[in-house]
């Protein structure tokens, strides 16, 4: 489901398949734990191989943002597919956290 | 005029499921994948409200999901006998949500309204919320 990892000053945690009420609940406080570990810059979420994502996930990186802003780290985000940038859009989230 | 019924518990569980059923019945229009895509994402998000919001995530409970097709318009009714919105016009702005330390992003009626053509909610604090969404097939 998910998998990370600390390179060259990025933690790049990568969600994969399904992003939505169901997987997104018992993601949060792990992803929350991740991100407090520090030893990088910044945090890429790559979503390259999420092949779905609804608004669920859009709380879900809302809450991760007030997270990462916590301990003053930005947050981008890799590679979605055409359906899951197409729900990012629709939420304006590139505003705080960008495509890249 | 064909159409489908689909009666799910409560379950987060549920959700892929029968926004993938419904996806599937929508593919009789040969939709792109696009147009597939916008329909789960609706109806995953109509699902999620009766479950969080309708019912305050009570698994016991049920949620009816009927869609038919007429023309090369696919029609989708997401049911369900909860608590109902008190007020429908403040629930459906951006970003308005009940529950935020849930980590609710209010936005599940925006998406709705976005990637289908049509959409309406009917709502009766104490009987239940029913959403009525439709999309044309290009």
């Amino acid at each position: 489901m998910f998998s990370y990892e600390i390179s060259k000053g990025v933690l790049k945690i990568k969600i994969k398949g399904e992003l939505d009420h169901s997987s997104a609940a018992p993601l949060k406080g792990r992803l929350d734990d991740i991100i407090r570990l520090g030893g990088y810059d910044m945090i890429v979420f790559d979503f390259s191989e999420l092949q779905f994502m609804d608004s669920t996930g859009i709380g879900l990186l809302l809450g991760r943002y007030k997270t990462a802003k916590s301990i003053s780290k930005p947050i981008a985000i890799l590679k979605p597919a055409p359906p899951v940038d197409k729900v990012l859009k629709v939420s304006g989230i590139y505003s705080i956290m960008p495509k890249i | 005029m064909d159409r489908i019924c689909l009666i799910i518990k409560a379950l987060p569980e549920n959700e892929s499921f029968a926004r993938s059923v419904i996806a599937a019945y929508a593919t009789r229009l040969n939709p792109s994948m696009e147009e597939i895509s916008d329909i789960k994402t609706s109806v995953s998000e109509a699902i999620t409200n009766a479950i969080v919001h309708g019912y305050n995530n009570d698994p016991d409970k049920d949620i009816s999901i009927t869609a038919s097709i007429e023309g090369n318009t696919l029609w989708v009714t997401v049911e369900d006998k909860g608590v109902g919105i008190p007020d429908i016009v403040e629930a459906m702005k951006d970003f308005y949500t009940t529950k935020p330390s849930e980590e609710r992003s209010g936005l599940g009626f925006t998406i709705m309204g976005s990637f289908m053509d049509t959409l309406q909610v009917k709502s009766v604090v104490g009987e239940g919320t029913t959403v009525i969404m439709s999309k044309v097939i290009s």
